[in-house]
């Protein structure tokens, strides 16, 4: 196996260029995967629109109750922290609010509980020229995407090669879940003060993880930028520039890779890509 | 017989409270003995399924009938299933509500409020 370099880039705030910055580096790079960890709503496909080579179901376990040997004890129900069990003339099971930690089965005292497997959503595997892609979907309605983003992270784990994943916004449980594992971090920031807002969170989240982290300020414009004042104010290594700029704007909005149709001489996202992989060996 | 309502506050002349799950406290009448006791409301500390966990204590407590001004669609399964019937109120505070009850002057509450999970995608 060769290197495993998983690069994560997150924002604190949606629309901030996670996705056009994830895309471009692993089309720069070639060979590389890109990762859509946003199963919410994942959109990196309609740049790739990858060959679909393969697809997973993915499952949690959830409690089944035999009611013939269930006694009313409500054991189960005083146990479930998240209110997911009641009792009234038998066990009711909320499964939308279930999570799975398989408590309720552990603490029944007559063995009237076993778990069963509930389909929450797929993963998917494709490839777009040399790009492998990686995504996941969360069926509508579910609690939570962080057993689809625990498969996803397992099907990578020793995938040869730079993985770049493109993550849920904000800084959650299940942006958590998504860096717990990354060689580096690329916090992607927009040049308004909601822009250093979100950006001061998911700073606080990085530093939390102790990861390796560095900003790509995007939408540069010659005004003022907050977000560049934050990463002065705390020392942040600023390690790429994208302008506001109407031709990767468009580009963008069309679906299209700004790497793939060369945009400017490829030089923005090869320059950003060599200076990731400098910061993240 | 014993009645449950969602209070604002531990008097007999509070006004009811909007919210089932997370209403602060409940007071609990009983029709034999005119008895009442104010309950707080564990639920009021859950993340999630407060309305469950509400309905789950009144079953506990051998309440029979609830009060409400409205209450969630997780509520009633447990409610329906725990055989308590639910009546819409009236203006007016808690005495004056149970006095209605005691009058026969409510309405059951048909319509079980959607929630506010779901954001509007129902």
């Amino acid at each position: 196996m060769g290197i495993n370099k998983k690069i994560v880039v997150l924002s604190g705030k949606g629309g901030t260029g996670k996705t056009l910055i994830s895309v471009n580096l692993a089309a720069a790079d070639g060979n590389s995967y890109y990762v859509d960890c946003d199963v919410e709503e994942p959109n990196g496909h309609l740049y790739f629109k990858p060959q679909i080579l393969e697809e997973k179901t993915v499952s949690v376990l959830i409690p089944e109750v035999n009611n013939d040997l269930c006694t009313g004890c409500k054991e189960c129900v005083d146990f479930c922290k998240f209110n997911a069990l009641a009792f009234g003339k038998k066990v009711i099971l909320f499964k939308e609010i279930c999570h799975s930690c398989g408590g309720c089965a552990l603490v029944c005292p007559v063995n009237a509980i076993t778990e069963i497997e509930k389909t929450i959503g797929l993963i998917n595997i494709g490839i777009s020229e040399n790009v492998r892609t990686v995504g996941g979907i969360m069926n509508t309605g579910e609690a939570s995407g962080i057993p689809i983003i625990k498969n996803i992270l397992e099907y990578i784990k020793d995938k040869s090669g730079y993985i770049f994943i493109d993550c849920p916004p904000g800084s959650a449980c299940i942006v958590m879940e998504t860096i717990k594992d990354a060689d580096y971090c690329i916090l992607v920031a927009e040049p308004t003060i909601f822009g250093a807002h979100n950006l001061e969170m998911v700073h606080q989240l990085v530093e939390l993880c102790n990861k390796p982290y560095g900003v790509v300020l995007n939408k540069c414009t010659d005004g003022p930028n907050p977000s560049e004042d934050f990463c002065k104010e705390k020392n942040i290594e600023i390690i790429g520039r994208i302008p506001f700029d109407s031709e990767l704007g468009e580009l963008n909005s069309n679906g299209k890779i700004a790497v793939r149709e060369n945009y400017k001489n490829n030089e923005l996202f090869y320059s950003l890509l060599n200076k990731v992989k400098e910061v993240s060996r | 017989m014993r009645i449950a309502l969602p209070v604002n506050s531990k008097d007999i002349k509070s006004e009811l409270c909007p919210s089932f799950g997370r209403a602060p406290y409940f007071l609990i009448y009983d029709t034999t003995d005119k008895s009442m006791v104010f309950l707080d409301n564990p639920a009021t500390r859950s993340t999630g399924g407060a309305g469950i966990r509400a309905a789950q204590m009144l079953i506990d407590q051998s309440v029979k009938v609830i009060i409400a001004p409205r209450y969630g669609e997780n509520a009633a399964r447990v409610l329906i299933d725990g055989g308590i019937r639910v009546y819409k109120n009236i203006a007016g505070t808690a005495e004056e509500n149970i006095g209605a009850y005691e009058n026969n002057q409510l309405n059951v509450l048909a319509d079980i409020h959607p929630g506010f999970h779901h954001h509007g995608n129902k």
